[in-house]
């Protein structure tokens, strides 16, 4: 009469108790797979956003743009009144032929931009800044430098971003909270009510000396196996969905202003995330669940 | 063994179901535990099982002291028992044997027990040939006589009835009755509740009359007399 973790036992009773409660526990899945799909879509534009952010690198840097008279040995000059300057971390020099070849790398496709002289663009400073918050009052500073025409063309653009993705984030972050705990909610419900049902084979089993421990472990199994399952149908409806929606955006978008990162980039991360979460929201769903059916 | 000393079980409402109780039972032996409803006959098993705590007193069950177990151990005494109800409780989706099976599960008995074990225990109440059926494809006696062997299937030192006759017609009874005096006689002690007394007293065994809290009469080979309680 050994007293073992019957693992066997565990599962084999709580894949049973999913199939006879196929309804509710269908309920759970589809439960989990919307609070991971809400989750993983908010997660997934915060990612792109910041990813553009950085594509633009404008986020902590902006350029100063240096008068057309200027020779390019003048201009490379300014470099160290620019260096002086506060909050300013580092500055890059980049000529006009330079900044062209930037551009057009990537745009390749697009005809407009092959017959466009080097001369529309001028000679530049890449300068990064310490302190995003003074990025104004330093793109100030600089361009009060005699010699620079005008600073900055992607300061809107930049703020325009930071605000979206602040947004995303921070709605992404309430959401996911409240999805949480709505799932974990309806998990534990869905316990409660395998519970209930076997709460005769429950009241047999503590009848005959079985622990709380051995009672409960089915139902964990069983939470974490619904958890489990809602993480990989959320994972792949995911999947289906971000590549459906990276199209859509990539052809309305004609200028490419958007890059979309691939999901096979994010899918390892999303897919982990997904697994804990899940198994997470099942298994404290179970245990929170039939908590009030162990005390006999 | 079960020794209660001075106990007294008052329930949430105010009701005071047992007012001073002192009892032993011995291992081994054979009680008979009689008395009118609402006398307090269920309140003693539930006492004894640990479904419900004494108000105050002192009660041993097989070693353990009921006033102070930690719910740890519950489980641990619970296995020194076999506990039958009126109703069966067996489970209706399960076959005779996977009801005792499931039994013996419960405490972490290896597949290889619970294949030894089983065919013994159906044997001993005869129903070794009815292994298969589901409890709806017995009759009343039959499913008792599965309950009485899930009881007996974990090798409790003690079986405790609670009117496990209530729903049978007096002929199934007194087979029941039989049964349990065999498994006594086998070494296991059996404490069976009941008010039914031309059942008891086809039997000379110990009774023990308990009215409105209080035991009124104790005595071995003893006769219920219902009119004189
Ligand atoms: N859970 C409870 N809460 C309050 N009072 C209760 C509870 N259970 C039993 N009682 C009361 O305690 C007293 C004893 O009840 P108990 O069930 O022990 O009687 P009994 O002898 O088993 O009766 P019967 O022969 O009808 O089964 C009764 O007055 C009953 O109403
Ligand atoms: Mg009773």
């Amino acid at each position: 009469m050994a007293r073992r973790f019957d693992f066997k036992y565990y599962c084999s009773e709580g894949f049973h108790s999913i199939f006879t409660h196929g309804f509710m526990s269908f309920a759970a899945v589809c439960m989990i797979v919307a609070c991971l799909l809400i989750m993983g879509s908010f997660s997934l534009v915060a990612v792109n956003l910041d990813h553009m952010l950085g594509d633009l690198e404008a986020e902590n840097e902006f350029l100063a743009y240096v008068d057309e008279s200027y020779t390019e040995e003048q201009a490379q000059a300014l470099q160290s009144q620019i260096e002086a300057v506060p909050n300013v971390s580092q500055v890059t020099f980049v000529t006009r032929a330079e900044a062209m070849d930037d551009f057009r790398a990537g745009r390749e496709d697009n005809e407009l931009l092959e017959s466009l002289p080097d001369s529309v663009l001028r000679d530049r400073f890449r300068i990064h800044v310490v302190d995003i918050e003074q990025l104004q009052a330093t793109s100030e500073a600089v361009e009060e430098i005699t010699g620079i025409a005008y600073v900055n063309a992607a300061y809107d653009i930049a703020q325009g971003f930071v605000m979206v993705r602040n947004i995303a984030t921070g709605v992404a972050v309430v959401l996911v909270g409240i999805l949480a705990v709505v799932s974990l909610f309806i998990i534990a419900n869905t316990i409660k009510l395998a519970t209930f049902y076997r709460r005769e084979e429950i009241a047999i089993m503590k009848m005959c000396g079985a622990t709380n421990a051995f009672i409960r472990w089915p139902f964990v199994v069983e939470g974490m196996i619904l958890g489990l399952t809602g993480a990989l149908v959320a994972f792949f409806v995911q999947w289906g969905v971000y590549e459906l929606v990276a199209k859509a955006v990539i052809q309305s978008n004609g200028l490419s202003l958007l890059t979309i990162l691939p999901f096979g980039s994010l899918a390892l991360q999303f897919l982990l995330v997904f697994i804990v979460a899940g198994l997470l929201i099942g298994v404290v769903g179970s245990v929170l669940a039939i908590r009030k059916f162990l005390q006999v | 063994m079960i020794r209660f000393i001075d106990v007294y079980k008052e329930y949430d409402n105010g009701t005071k179901a047992l007012k001073g109780i002192n009892l032993r039972i011995d291992d081994g032996e054979f009680v008979f535990l009689v008395g009118p409803s609402g006398s307090g006959k269920s309140t003693i098993i539930k006492l004894i099982t640990g479904e419900i705590a004494l108000t105050q007193g002192k009660l041993m069950v097989n070693g353990y002291s009921m006033s102070n177990i930690s719910p740890r151990q519950v489980p641990l005494m619970r296995r020194t028992l076999g506990i039958i109800f009126q109703d069966f409780r067996l489970i209706d989706k399960k076959t005779v044997y996977e009801n005792l099976s499931f039994a013996m599960r419960a405490i972490g008995a290896s597949p290889r027990d619970v294949k030894r074990r089983i065919p013994y225990v159906l044997q001993l109440v005869g129903l070794e040939k009815k292994a298969d059926r589901y409890p709806g494809q017995l009759s009343g006696g039959e499913q008792q006589r599965v309950a009485i062997a899930r009881a007996l299937v974990n090798n409790p030192n003690m079986i405790i009835a609670d009117e496990p006759t209530g729903n049978l017609d007096p002929s199934r009874s007194l087979e029941i009755m039989m049964l349990l005096e065999r498994i006594n006689d086998l070494g296991t002690t059996v404490l069976v509740v009941t008010h039914e007394k031309n059942l008891v007293n086809r039997f000379t065994k110990r009774v023990v009359a308990i009215q409105d809290g209080r035991i009124i009469n104790d005595e071995t080979g003893g006769y219920y007399n219902g009119a004189k309680i």
